[in-house]
């Protein structure tokens, strides 16, 4: 159980700790427009041609060109696009919320398994010596058994 | 123990299931707009939601419901969208025509860059309000679903008829105009 609930959060770490990580990559437009979402057709660049698409990569390219770091544009995107353009929430506010519900999700279910299998264990497990027949009764049994065998 | 176990998971996926009912009834019934120009094509009139954006064509911000006791035509365009490019003319005419008798174009450029916005604006040489909506979070309000789209409001800020597409050619801009005039008689 314990196990289980450092797994989850270790795994919860590295979710939130991958946006800040991926941030200090050199920029490269590939994986920019990978990243980043057309306001139209609401799909990544890579995937879009829609003419406003096509004005963000080249505006990527040439921002890359003038030594922009992968978040100076990003921040320069969102500053015209919104937040919405990234194809990743980000780490911070509401966006947070994004990351901590799926692992809110797997801590739960991990506890909600947790319980379960230790109720069927516990269901499963052989009575206790204290909950043995009387010792009297025990004798009874003893007896008729003896007798049914004479 | 066991029994506590399994309410706990009964409650929760009552819940959950709960959850997604209220969110599904939430979707159904908030309207993104698209009811907004089926009831102006029926003549009921609509009220316009209600924006403050920047502006494009000088400092500050344009709200809409301050242009009351004025009509409007709202012109939603992006300078990628060629269609815009076409009626751009057209509606600075528009503009020029009418804006004596109560008439105010705006411009809402919309997921678009605002430098290319401005070199659009410039290369028509238009002089009628322009705002600036980047993500495109007020026109969703419109039920805008495509580039350019138009809505002729009347005096007191109603919807008297949206216009999917240019209103500059020979077929929608008799209707366009007759739209204006209905407006401007509020």
């Amino acid at each position: 159980m314990t196990r289980a609930l450092a797994i989850a959060a270790v795994l919860g770490a590295l979710v939130v700790a991958g946006p800040g990580a991926a941030s200090a990559a050199p920029p490269n437009a590939a994986d920019l427009e990978a990243e980043l979402v057309c306001p139209v057709c609401e799909t990544t660049l890579d995937q879009s041609n829609a003419p406003v698409a096509e004005q963000m990569k080249t505006y990527i390219r040439v921002q890359i060109a003038a030594g922009d770091t992968e978040q100076e544009i990003k921040d320069a995107l969102v500053a015209e696009f919104g937040p919405q353009v990234l194809a990743e929430p980000p780490g911070g506010g509401f966006g947070l919320l994004a990351w901590l519900l799926p692992l809110g999700a797997l801590v739960g279910g991990a506890i909600a398994v947790g319980l379960l299998i230790r109720a069927w264990t516990r269901r499963a497990a052989p009575p206790a010596a204290d909950e043995r027949l009387d010792p009297e009764l025990d004798r009874l049994v003893d007896e008729e058994l003896a007798r049914f065998d004479g | 123990m066991a029994s506590r176990a399994r309410l706990v998971g009964q409650g929760v996926a009552i819940g959950l299931v709960a959850l997604l009912f209220i969110l599904l009834a939430w979707s159904l019934l908030t309207d993104e707009g698209g009811g907004l120009k089926s009831a102006a094509a029926r003549g009921d009139r609509p009220q316009a939601p209600d924006f403050t954006l920047e502006r494009l064509d000088e400092d500050g911000d344009l709200r809409l419901s301050s242009l009351r006791g004025k009509a409007v035509v709202l012109n939603v365009w992006a300078s990628w969208c060629v269609p815009c490019k076409e009626e751009a003319p057209f509606l600075e005419q528009v503009w020029q025509d009418n804006r004596d008798r109560g008439l105010v174009v705006v411009g809402l450029d919309a997921k678009d860059f605002r430098a290319d916005a401005r070199r659009f604006a410039k290369r028509f040489a238009l002089t009628f309000p322009l705002v600036y909506d980047g993500p495109g979070d007020t026109i969703d309000g419109f039920g805008v679903t495509g580039f350019p789209e138009t809505f002729v409001l009347d005096r007191e800020g109603r919807v008297v008829q949206a216009f999917a597409g240019a209103v500059d050619g020979d077929d929608v801009r008799p209707r366009f105009v007759a739209a204006i005039e209905r407006a401007l008689e509020t």
